[in-house]
């Protein structure tokens, strides 16, 4: 409770000081109501959309979990898949399939990524209209749906200019292409991030534009390019549509250990395809499926997450 | 050289500033103006800078100086809006000319920075990179020597591979110094290299830079004019002029002196109101 200043004073004192005192006392606890229930209210509005999102993953996860439970095995993972006998089918050619495949999209996307980047923000001109244009396809080609791309490697990949039929590689291109504008995008926020002093210090020491991109600001914008290469992969671990238009196979009972030959499958493909099965094993079998992608999934990105905090630079 | 005298320019009578005949020169600037996307920064600036002494640039905000400095070592290059009209002769060469290539331009002429900038990287790769990047040889050398010229040595000597972030501001400033002194450079460049610094860390670079005048030629620019007092030999004074309906400002050299002279006994009213305070 406000009190009146403590101790002997003059009658002048007092009558002084009492107005100034009258105006404060409660007035910086109060604060008017309409005020103070329009934020409490806000605050309920957030978290029920938090509340909701962290919903609906949990439903999935747990949805999942549950019914996928009863082929939890290690058949899961070293079998192959069956017609006849869903007990002791699995998922290995899926599994390795899909290895195989983001193996061919990781050694496309890095170099044709980092590189697109580097030129977007190191050597292009952005007052030149061709340099926009490219900026603004390559945002725009990220939003495309991956169908399409589906559709572009089937016309170009497996068929058309290239030929190469439903094989690894070609599942590996359709992919590439489709991730490709994300690990653009990331690696030119990753190489914006670096101050321009740093390149200023670099230049100042007579180092070319070349040397101070290879031993300044690429090894700078390292861990955010990892990043959204991760997240790229991740993305593309999950595509099942221009996949099954490219020709992954949902029935191919041996590994492929060529790329360039052979059918192959790949994991949200065979998940698909157990799926639509009539027998019940077989859905649960598929949502066995996608627990195991969603651990995977989950590592890759907890892994991201991890390399982003431990090596992010503090300028 | 003959000495230049009274020469009327749109009847204003300007006083060109003589130069020192012993002195060596280093950088002739003749009639140097930049402009950005068409507005003039900095106009008609003609001075000789002189070998192995240190030139201080002064002047009020936005009178051009770090575009000024920033000419001498072509780092105005790197802004796609600059344009550079006049010349700058270095040693006699036009370092503007046709066949002259920016990067062989700052191997010779170097530059600290206003705000500290190390790389990301270890003390040690801090001051290897200049002579790692220009294939010198004997890197570990120059590292150690780069460091003792720049006073730094006894303090990181035992730490050479930690994170150069690690250090306190003036010893990041140190460290740009080293780094700039390792690709052995001609001329040292510095904007306003203590403005983000505490006292005696600045205290401690201005001694460190009347010891490197031995070797280098070193132009500061500062707005701190008693740092000018201190430690150059040169001072030049520049100032803000406006047009008449005062839509354009750019920068202007009053005068350019000994800095004796500037600071107690300067030729033009306008350096002598800055110097002694009158005009901010």
């Amino acid at each position: 409770m406000a009190r009146p200043p403590a101790g002997p004073m003059s009658e002048r004192t007092r009558l002084a000081t009492a107005g100034a005192h009258a105006a404060v006392v409660g007035s910086l606890n109060r604060q008017p109501s309409r005020d103070v229930w329009r934020g409490r209210v806000f605050l309920v509005v957030l978290l029920i959309a938090v509340g909701v999102a962290l919903l609906g993953l949990a439903a999935v996860i747990v949805q999942s979990v549950v019914k996928g439970s009863p082929a939890f095995s290690t058949d899961l993972l070293t079998e192959g898949p069956s017609r006849v006998n869903p007990e002791s089918a699995g998922f290995r050619p899926a599994i390795v399939g899909s290895l195989f495949m983001i193996a061919g999209v990781i050694i496309l996307i890095v170099p044709l990524g980092v590189g697109a980047a580097v030129y977007l923000e190191e050597y292009a001109n952005n007052e030149r209209w061709w340099n926009r244009l490219i900026e603004l396809n390559i945002q725009n080609l990220a939003a495309v749906p991956s169908i399409i791309y589906g559709i572009l490697g089937l016309a170009f990949f497996v068929r058309g200019a290239f030929d190469l039929g439903p094989v690894v590689v070609a599942g590996s291109l359709t992919l590439a292409l489709l991730v490709l504008p994300t690990v653009i995008l990331a690696a030119r926020e990753a190489i914006r991030a670096v101050p321009p002093s740093i390149r200023e210090g670099s230049l100042a020491l007579g180092a070319t534009q070349w040397q101070t991109i290879r031993r300044q600001v690429l090894p700078a914008s390292i861990p955010g390019i990892a990043t959204g290469v991760i997240l790229a992969v991740s993305r593309a671990l999950g595509e099942a549509a221009p996949l099954l238009l490219v020709g992954a196979a949902t029935f191919v009972t041996a590994d492929q250990p060529n790329p360039f030959e052979g059918g192959y499958s790949a994991m949200p493909v065979q998940i698909f395809n157990y799926a639509l099965q009539p027998q019940d094993e077989f859905r649960t079998l598929a949502a066995a499926g996608v627990v195991v992608m969603l651990v995977v999934l989950l590592a890759m990105n907890s892994f991201a997450i991890w390399l982003r905090n431990r090596y992010e630079q503090q300028w | 050289m003959a000495e230049r005298t009274q020469i009327d320019v749109s009847g204003v009578t300007e006083e060109r500033p003589a130069r020192a005949p012993d002195d060596a020169t280093v950088f002739e600037l003749q009639d140097l103006s930049v402009s950005y996307d068409g507005n003039a920064a900095v106009k008609d600036v003609t001075m000789a800078i002189s070998e192995k002494q240190i030139t201080a640039l002064i002047g009020p905000s936005g009178c051009g100086k770090s575009t000024l400095i920033r000419c001498l070592n072509r780092m105005n290059d790197l802004i796609p809006t600059a344009k550079v009209d006049g010349s700058v002769m270095y040693h006699g060469q036009d370092l503007y000319g046709p066949d002259v290539d920016p990067v062989e331009v700052r191997k010779r002429i170097g530059m600290v920075f206003q705000k500290p900038n190390p790389f990301p990287k270890s003390i040690r790769e801090n001051v290897a990179f200049g002579p790692q990047v220009l294939g010198l040889d004997h890197v570990e050398d120059r590292v150690k020597h780069a460091l003792e010229r720049a006073a730094l040595w006894e303090e990181v000597k035992n730490r050479l591979d930690s994170n150069a972030y690690g250090m306190s501001g003036g010893q990041q400033q140190r460290l740009c110094i080293a780094r700039c002194i390792a690709v052995d450079p001609d001329v040292i460049l510095m904007d306003e290299p203590c403005s983000a610094l505490d006292p005696i860390s600045t205290g401690r670079i201005e001694d460190l830079m009347t010891t490197l005048k031995e070797d280098y030629s070193i132009v500061i620019v500062t707005h701190n004019m008693q740092q000018a007092a201190r430690v150059s030999d040169r001072t030049a004074f520049l100032i803000v002029e406006l047009d008449s309906d005062e839509d354009n400002r750019w920068g202007q050299l009053v005068e350019y002196d000994e800095t004796d002279k500037i600071f107690t006994n300067p030729s033009d009213q306008r350096t002598e109101d800055y110097v002694t305070g009158k005009v901010g």
